[in-house]
C-alpha cells in the first residue's frame, strides 16, 4: 500500500493534495496490467472507474458503421482517462483499448463519489482537478473540429 | 539595434525584382495534394545561398507568382527544393509542370530560423501540416551540427496519416538515437498505430528542458498560437520561441505593403519572428 501511495502522490494530477485526501484516494486505487489489444472499457458498459496510465498507450475509440473503428484520441503515459463515472447514468460513451501493454492505476469511482459527498472540501478539490482535464480536452476537441490543416482559400 | 534585426537576412541577389529561370529536374508527390519541385538554374551554376526559413517568389509564366518557403538543404547549392500544396491557380499549374519545364524564381527573401542562437540549448521543433516544409532546412542545419545542440525534439501534427509529409525522412529521423521525433494526427481509423490528437498535446510529454530550450514553430497560424501557449505553459520564454507567419507577400522586399501586419512587413521583417515581438499582433482582429 505504501508503494501505491507513493505512486499516487507523485502523479501531477494529485500534486499538492493534503495527505489526508491522498490517503482517501489511495484507498480507492489499485494497480492493473492490461495486455495490448484488450479493452480497458467499452462503450455502453457501466463506468465505475477512472484510470491513470502509468505506462503505455490507450486508444479512445468509437465504432462507426461502414467506417469501422475511429480513433478519437490516444492517451499516453502519465495521462488520465475516464470521467463517465462522475455523472449519471455512469456509462462509458467511448471505448478504450490498449495499443500497447498498459500499466494503469484504477480508481473506484463509486468509492470516490461517496467520499466526495461525505467531504465536500475533498469533493471540490477533486472536481477542480477533473475540470481542468475536461477543459483541456474540450479545447483540443474544438481545435480538432476547426480542422486546422484543411485547405482554405 | 532593433530586436527584429538578428533574424533578418540581407537580400543577396543583384536585382531582387528580376526572376531567374529555373528548370524542373524532378517533381515528387509527397501526399495526395502536396508535392515537391526540385529545380536547377537553367543557365547552370549554383542556386543562391539561403538560410533555413527563407522563401522565394515562384513565378509560373502567364499564371502568377506566389511565395513558397525553401524546403531543401541549405548546405546544397546545386538544388532548389520547394514543397507546396496544390490548392490555388498557381500551385495547380505548378503541380502539372514536367521535367525540363521552366519557371521563374526570385529570392531568397525574408528572415531565417535563428538556429545558431540555439547552440547549447535543447531545440524543440513544432510543425503542423505543410509547416514542416519551411522547418526542414532548419532540421538539416541542426543535424549537420548536431554536437552543438542539446536534445533535438521534433513534434509533428498532420490531419490524417495520409497527410504526413516527408514520411520516409520522419521515419529515418525517428530511428536516430540523437533525435526525439513524435508524430500525431488529428483523426485516424483503427489501423493507425501512432498518436491521435493535436500537436499541442505532444508538448506536455516531450523531453526537453524548458529553461534551456529554443522552440521554432510553423503551421497554420491558429495552431501556432495554441502551440506557443503550450510551450510557454511548459516554461519556455516567448523570447525563445520563433514562429513563421504567412501573409500576402508580393514584392518580397518590403516595398509594396501587401504583407503589412501592423508595424511589420512579413516578407522583409519576417516570415520568421520572435514570438514575443508579434504576439500582440496575432490576436488583433482588425489587422
Amino acid at each position: 500500500m505504501k508503494t501505491l501511495e507513493t505512486i499516487v502522490a507523485k502523479h501531477p494530477f494529485f500534486d499538492g493534495l493534503q495527505p489526508a485526501y491522498l490517503e482517501l484516494i489511495t484507498g480507492c486505487a489499485a494497480n492493473h496490467v492490461i495486455k495490448a489489444g484488450e479493452f480497458l472499457f467499452r462503450e455502453g458498459e457501466e463506468a465505475q472507474q477512472f484510470f491513470v496510465i502509468r505506462e503505455g498507450t490507450l486508444k479512445l475509440l468509437v465504432q462507426m458503421p461502414a467506417a469501422g473503428e475511429i480513433i478519437l484520441q490516444t492517451i499516453h503515459s502519465g495521462e488520465i482517462v475516464g470521467w463517465s463515472w462522475l455523472f449519471s447514468p455512469y456509462r462509458w460513451h467511448f471505448s478504450g483499448r490498449a495499443a500497447t501493454e498498459l500499466r494503469v492505476l484504477t480508481f473506484d469511482g463509486a468509492c470516490l463519489r461517496q467520499k466526495c459527498d461525505a467531504d465536500t472540501g475533498f469533493g471540490y478539490e477533486f472536481m477542480k482537478r477533473f475540470s481542468r482535464i475536461m477543459m483541456e480536452r474540450l479545447q483540443a476537441t474544438r481545435l480538432q473540429l476547426i480542422d486546422l490543416y484543411q485547405v482554405r482559400e | 539595434m532593433s530586436t527584429l534585426d538578428f533574424v533578418t537576412v540581407p537580400v543577396n541577389v543583384s536585382d531582387p525584382m528580376i526572376p531567374r529561370v529555373y528548370r524542373v529536374l524532378r517533381t515528387r508527390w509527397n501526399t495526395g495534394d502536396t508535392f515537391s519541385l526540385e529545380l536547377v538554374p537553367q543557365e547552370g551554376g549554383d542556386i543562391p545561398a539561403f538560410e533555413p526559413g527563407q522563401f522565394n517568389m515562384v513565378y509560373i509564366y502567364g499564371v502568377g507568382e506566389i511565395p513558397i518557403s525553401i524546403s531543401g538543404d541549405p548546405a546544397r547549392r546545386d538544388l532548389l527544393i520547394h514543397t507546396t500544396r496544390a490548392v490555388g491557380t498557381v500551385t495547380h499549374s505548378m503541380s502539372k509542370l514536367n521535367v525540363d519545364d521552366t519557371l521563374g524564381v526570385r529570392g531568397p527573401f525574408g528572415s531565417a530560423w535563428p538556429v545558431e542562437l540555439g547552440r547549447g540549448k535543447d531545440i524543440v521543433i513544432v510543425a503542423g501540416g505543410i509547416g514542416l516544409a519551411p522547418l526542414r532546412p532548419a532540421m538539416y542545419r541542426i543535424l549537420a551540427n548536431r554536437e552543438q545542440y542539446g536534445r533535438v525534439v521534433l513534434l509533428y501534427g498532420a490531419r490524417t496519416p495520409a497527410d504526413v509529409l516527408y514520411r520516409k525522412e520522419l521515419e529515418q529521423w525517428r530511428s536516430q538515437f540523437d533525435l526525439d521525433v513524435f508524430v500525431t494526427v488529428d483523426r485516424a481509423t483503427g489501423n493507425w498505430r501512432g498518436s491521435v490528437g493535436l500537436v499541442t498535446q505532444l508538448i506536455g510529454r516531450a523531453p526537453f528542458d524548458p529553461l534551456n530550450s529554443m522552440a521554432i514553430v510553423c503551421g497554420p497560424e491558429l495552431m501556432m498560437r495554441f502551440t506557443t501557449m503550450e510551450l510557454m505553459k511548459r516554461g519556455i520564454s516567448g523570447n525563445n520561441i520563433y514562429i513563421s507567419l504567412e501573409r500576402n507577400m508580393k514584392c518580397g522586399i518590403g516595398l509594396c505593403g501587401h504583407c503589412q501586419l501592423g508595424s511589420v512587413f512579413v516578407c522583409k521583417d519576417g516570415p520568421v519572428f520572435q514570438h514575443s515581438q508579434v504576439e500582440h499582433l496575432l490576436t488583433r482582429w482588425e489587422l
